[in-house]
């Protein structure tokens, strides 16, 4: 069973974590990632630094531009993750834009993902269409979990087939908006959550965008399996570098 | 070989809609709807007299006596140049206004390189009373001054792009954010035949006045209403598709395309994207595209702002894989000799994008028969500062 499924099984409010491969030191990927397992993350999102990300704030934007000066590449990644799995056992998802993964090759890019430990993929500009029709087989082939996002204007019927096409869990984006925001979470939004979760989908819902502290993360898992936090962490590690990671996960978690 | 867009938003293999989910809605509207608008009655009634009136359509097509003489060959320039704003790129900002009336947008945004597209959503907007905003590079905002100054005159907010290169590529990522986070009241007016379908099928239709009168005034002064060749620069590709369109599937027209080669095509300060450029995804579109090997964007260079974009329009990737179109490369040297030539024998000082389209007689020959026509996108006014520095006028 892939290791997102597993985790879901056998844990309620999942703490999803994003970070930036390469940053903020180019060395520093697996440490993060030990790091955030020991702290309890449960899950951890791996970005793929691109120069051109469309979907993200500030805040990414910058870490990203920063990794990819530090030298990250697609390659330089899987050899960073290499013997990742004798020391990390909860799922780990590469999260990218999908011109970078079509020059490296995607069936080369997912054989490199099963080997070094890889259960899933975020690929933000990806079209349904396409991966349906080119792609599916392959990411399949190899185990891996495509995870597709749904916002706020998304109609139900492609909730629904985004939800047919998805393994392991839904991305729900919180609103209509870039990453990064600090804004709390209006009551429209936690609507719109409800309703999400009242769908009855197959698959769990994991809500990103805007989740930075204990109060948005009790809001967005009220009605949800868990939550992404992406530049809350990465401002983290932008002003303390490696350090107090425990401490960022146990503020997040709040009270419960 | 077909060299129009298929019902999926490809050309070949080249198009798409490669985009973040929050968008979906406005693109997925904008696919189902565009045709049946552009189409509309009242809405061609309004766009064809705001063209006449307000654009000064038909812009001339003017036979180049001197400069036929001293290539022996007979040209013909498409003057997109007297179009109000100066540029070709005003047919397209007029038909996308009235397209985000139709859709009940309440605001607009833009991306600009050099300030034409700029400037030209600006003055649209100005005219129907729409809030606009401009995204442009930090460094296009230092040496395009004076198109920055003409943006805020006709009431646009300039927003300065300061994320990556800070130019043409990084104002589209940052108009591109701006509409993922207003995606209800906005419509994004992008300048070129580039972005996710059907964007480029759109401006290509709104730019396809320009072969439309083309085929008009050559049968009036050649008693035919094709060319030989049509000739135009490509950055993104606007002026280059709306010059082409309904020559696309007329073997007997051979299209021309040229590109910006900077300081040389391998000085590693280039904008040449089909001798460069690779198979990727830009801005929401597959098509050729300068990148590393990593698949990260690299900048490209050129003297000419409106031609510094690192992809191509897919309808011209689509053009140059299947052979259908003949791709040159122009140095900034060519193309600013070219322009000063002709000023002096024409009396027509041209923007420095069109200029790398007028090198063509330099680099290549045409028979004395044979019928040639240059479209010259855009006047040289902006472009002063350039030609004073490089000639030391």
């Amino acid at each position: 069973m892939n290791r997102i499924d597993t985790r879901f099984n056998s844990k309620k409010k999942i703490v999803s974590i994003y970070l930036t491969a390469g940053y903020p030191n180019l060395e520093d990927t697996v440490n993060i990632i030990q790091k955030l397992e020991q702290g309890g993350a449960d899950m951890i999102e791996i970005g793929l630094p691109f120069s051109d990300p469309l979907a993200d704030g500030p805040t990414i934007q910058e870490s990203s531009t920063q990794a990819l000066q530090n030298g990250m590449t697609t390659q330089v990644l899987f050899e960073q993750l290499k013997h990742i799995r004798e020391t990390v056992s909860i799922p780990l998802l590469l999260m990218g834009y999908f011109n970078p993964i079509l020059q490296y090759g995607v069936e080369r890019f997912c054989e490199q993902c099963a080997l070094v430990g890889i259960d899933g993929l975020i690929i933000p500009d990806l079209p349904l269409r396409e991966y349906k029709q080119h792609y599916e087989e392959v990411f399949q082939k190899h185990g891996l979990h495509m995870i597709f996002l749904i916002t706020p204007q998304t109609s139900e019927a492609r909730i629904r087939d985004m939800d047919e096409a998805s393994n392991g869990f839904l991305y729900v984006v919180s609103s209509a908006s870039t990453t990064g925001k600090t804004t709390g979470f209006s009551a429209a939004q936690q609507a719109y959550l409800q309703r999400v979760s009242s769908l009855q989908l197959r698959n769990r819902l994991l809500v990103g965008f805007g989740i930075h502290d204990a109060e948005t993360f009790q809001t967005a898992t009220k009605h949800t399996h868990g939550a992404i936090i992406g530049s809350a962490f990465i401002n983290h590690l932008k002003t303390e570098g490696r350090k107090g990671i425990a401490s960022f996960l146990q503020k997040l978690r709040g009270a419960s | 070989m077909r060299y129009h867009v298929d019902e999926h938003g490809y050309y070949g293999a080249y198009g798409g809609a490669y985009i973040p989910e929050m968008l979906y809605p406005n693109i997925a509207q904008l696919q189902a709807d565009y045709k049946t608008i552009l189409q509309d009655a009242e809405f061609q009634q309004e766009f064809q007299q705001l063209l006449a009136d307000y654009v000064g359509r038909p812009t001339p097509l003017y036979f180049a006596q001197r400069l036929s003489e001293q290539y022996n060959t007979r040209i013909y320039l498409k003057r997109e140049d007297l179009c109000h704003t100066g540029a070709h790129k005003v047919n397209n900002t007029v038909g996308q206004i009235l397209l985000a009336k139709h859709l009940g947008k309440k605001r607009i945004i833009a991306e600009t390189g050099a300030g034409q597209h700029g400037v030209a959503t600006a003055t649209v907007c100005a005219l129907m009373g729409i809030e606009c905003v401009v995204y442009m590079g930090a460094i296009d905002i230092e040496r395009q001054a004076p198109n920055v100054a003409r943006m805020k005159m006709l009431g646009a907010t300039v927003v300065s792009a300061t994320s990556g290169s800070k130019t043409l590529k990084d104002a589209t990522n940052e108009a591109i954010r701006d509409w993922i986070n207003h995606p209800e009241d906005t419509h994004y007016i992008i300048g070129s035949v580039v972005g996710p379908h059907p964007y480029p099928d759109l401006v290509a239709r709104l730019q396809s006045v320009i072969s439309e009168e083309i085929k008009n005034q050559l049968t009036q002064k050649e008693g035919r209403d094709y060319p030989d060749y049509v000739v135009a620069c490509v950055g993104g590709g606007s002026n280059a598709a709306g010059a082409y369109y309904h020559y696309l599937d007329r073997p007997e027209v051979g299209i021309i395309a040229v590109e910006a080669a900077g300081k040389g095509i391998h000085s590693g300060e280039s904008a040449a994207t089909s001798a460069l450029g690779t198979p990727g995804i830009i801005h929401g579109s597959k098509t050729l595209l300068m990148q590393t090997s990593d698949g990260q964007i690299t900048e490209p260079y050129s003297i000419s702002a409106g031609l510094d974009y690192p992809g191509v329009g897919p309808m011209h990737a689509h053009l140059f894989t299947s052979g259908r179109g003949e791709f040159i490369s122009v140095t900034d040297d060519h193309a600013m000799t070219a322009g000063r030539n002709l000023s002096r024998l024409e009396g027509i000082i041209p923007a420095i994008e069109t200029s790398h389209a007028l090198a063509v007689f330099e680099q290549r020959e045409f028979l004395p028969e044979e019928v040639v026509v240059v479209n010259l996108s855009g006047r040289g006014d902006k472009d002063l500062n350039t030609y004073i520095k490089y000639f030391n006028l």
